[in-house]
């Protein structure tokens, strides 16, 4: 009999319930993306793999505990300058690639460079090395790393709009939103067209 | 005038039955969202530089972070590093990898990445030492946190 008394709870507070929940959830919620710069590294060998590779073929950068930059061992250059230079030189195109599965090498027909013989043959030969020393700081390092990074992107979205009429980036997201093997043939070409050939040797002490 | 008065009066309140729905649908978008500070830091909170091509890291449960920073304390000089809950040395740094590794599926081992979030004003030969640790034990993965920007000039 007493059952038929209790009638309904009073939910009037829940409002205030769920309120002091939110302001909770509210002030504790941190809803920072992690993003940044993706490396991989080499792996490491017992003994290093011994490849004869020409001086025209690597762009020298080279940084100081000052954050001054040297490019091939006379051009003092600011870091906005890298990514030019970075294209230049990888898109250069003056000579023949390296020959792969018993195929000769072929020229670059993709390049636009100068086609200058002194700079680098290939994309595919051409390597960066970044050599920095203890001292830099790690925001200039970064810095160059994204400079160059940005040099490859935008070598790779040129060619992304000339062969398939899309944006590098608008594949890349594309490829994540919905994967398929099409997407996927079409990005590893482009990578592919323009590896990412980053060497960095010991640091100067 | 008459007529106004009467409109007047007639306003009815607002109701606020819906407001516990309103505010729940709230709760739920900050419960699903938020993430827990997992980790409290011993060192200086680390300014992250800045840049322009930035990727997201995915796969969140597979990502080991690791600060490198300047200590709280103002005389001691140099960098640190710090994992989880601890300051430790860059010798260690394996060992870190290696206990996080255990705490994965084998086949998630390889997705697995290593996130470094250091200071924009710390020396390249600690990140590099770092590097050299990581390339030791095949943790190949790496990440350099940053935040995303378009301007870079202030890294500097």
């Amino acid at each position: 009999m007493a059952r038929r008394e209790n009638s309904e709870i009073n939910a009037g507070s829940m409002a205030d319930i769920a309120f002091l929940l939110l302001i909770f959830f509210l002030v504790t919620t941190t809803m920072d993306v992690d993003s940044g710069i993706s490396r991989k590294l080499p792996e490491k060998s017992e003994e290093p793999p011994k490849v004869t590779i020409k001086e025209k073929n690597v762009l020298d950068i080279v940084v100081n505990r000052k954050n001054q930059i040297l490019v091939e061992g006379d051009q003092y250059v600011q870091v906005k300058d890298i990514k030019q230079i970075a294209i230049d030189f990888i898109d250069n195109g003056g000579g023949l690639s390296a020959p792969k599965d018993g195929k000769p090498g072929e020229p670059c027909d993709y390049c636009e460079g100068k086609k200058d013989p002194n700079s680098s043959d290939h994309p595919s030969k051409a390597i960066i090395s970044l050599q920095s020393d203890r001292g830099t700081t790690y925001g200039m390092y970064v810095s160059i790393q994204n400079e160059i990074e940005a040099a490859y992107n935008e070598l790779r979205n040129r060619l992304a709009l000339k062969l398939y009429g899309r944006s590098y980036k608008d594949l890349l997201k594309d490829q994540k939103d919905n994967p398929s093997e099409s997407l996927k043939a079409k990005i590893d070409n482009l990578k592919e067209k323009y590896p990412q050939i980053i060497s960095e040797p010991e640091p100067i002490k | 005038m008459s007529k106004f008065k009467k409109k007047k009066k007639g306003l009815p309140a607002i109701s606020t039955a819906s407001l516990p729905d309103i505010v729940f649908m709230l709760l739920f978008f900050f419960m699903v969202s938020t993430t827990m500070r997992e980790t409290d830091l011993l060192i200086k909170k680390p300014v992250l530089p800045t840049a322009t091509e930035v990727k997201k890291l995915e796969h969140k449960s597979l990502v080991s972070t690791i600060y490198v920073g300047k200590s709280n304390n103002e005389k001691i000089l140099g960098d640190k590093i710090q994992v989880n809950d601890k300051i430790i040395d860059v010798k260690d740094v394996p060992s870190f990898i290696l206990s996080e590794r255990a705490l994965r599926k084998e086949e998630e081992v390889k997705y697995m990445t290593t996130s470094i979030k250091a200071d924009k004003e710390a020396n390249v030969g600690t990140i590099l030492d770092i590097k050299e640790q990581l390339r030791d034990i095949n943790a190949l993965k790496i990440s350099f946190s940053t935040t995303k920007g378009g301007d870079i000039s202030k890294n500097y």
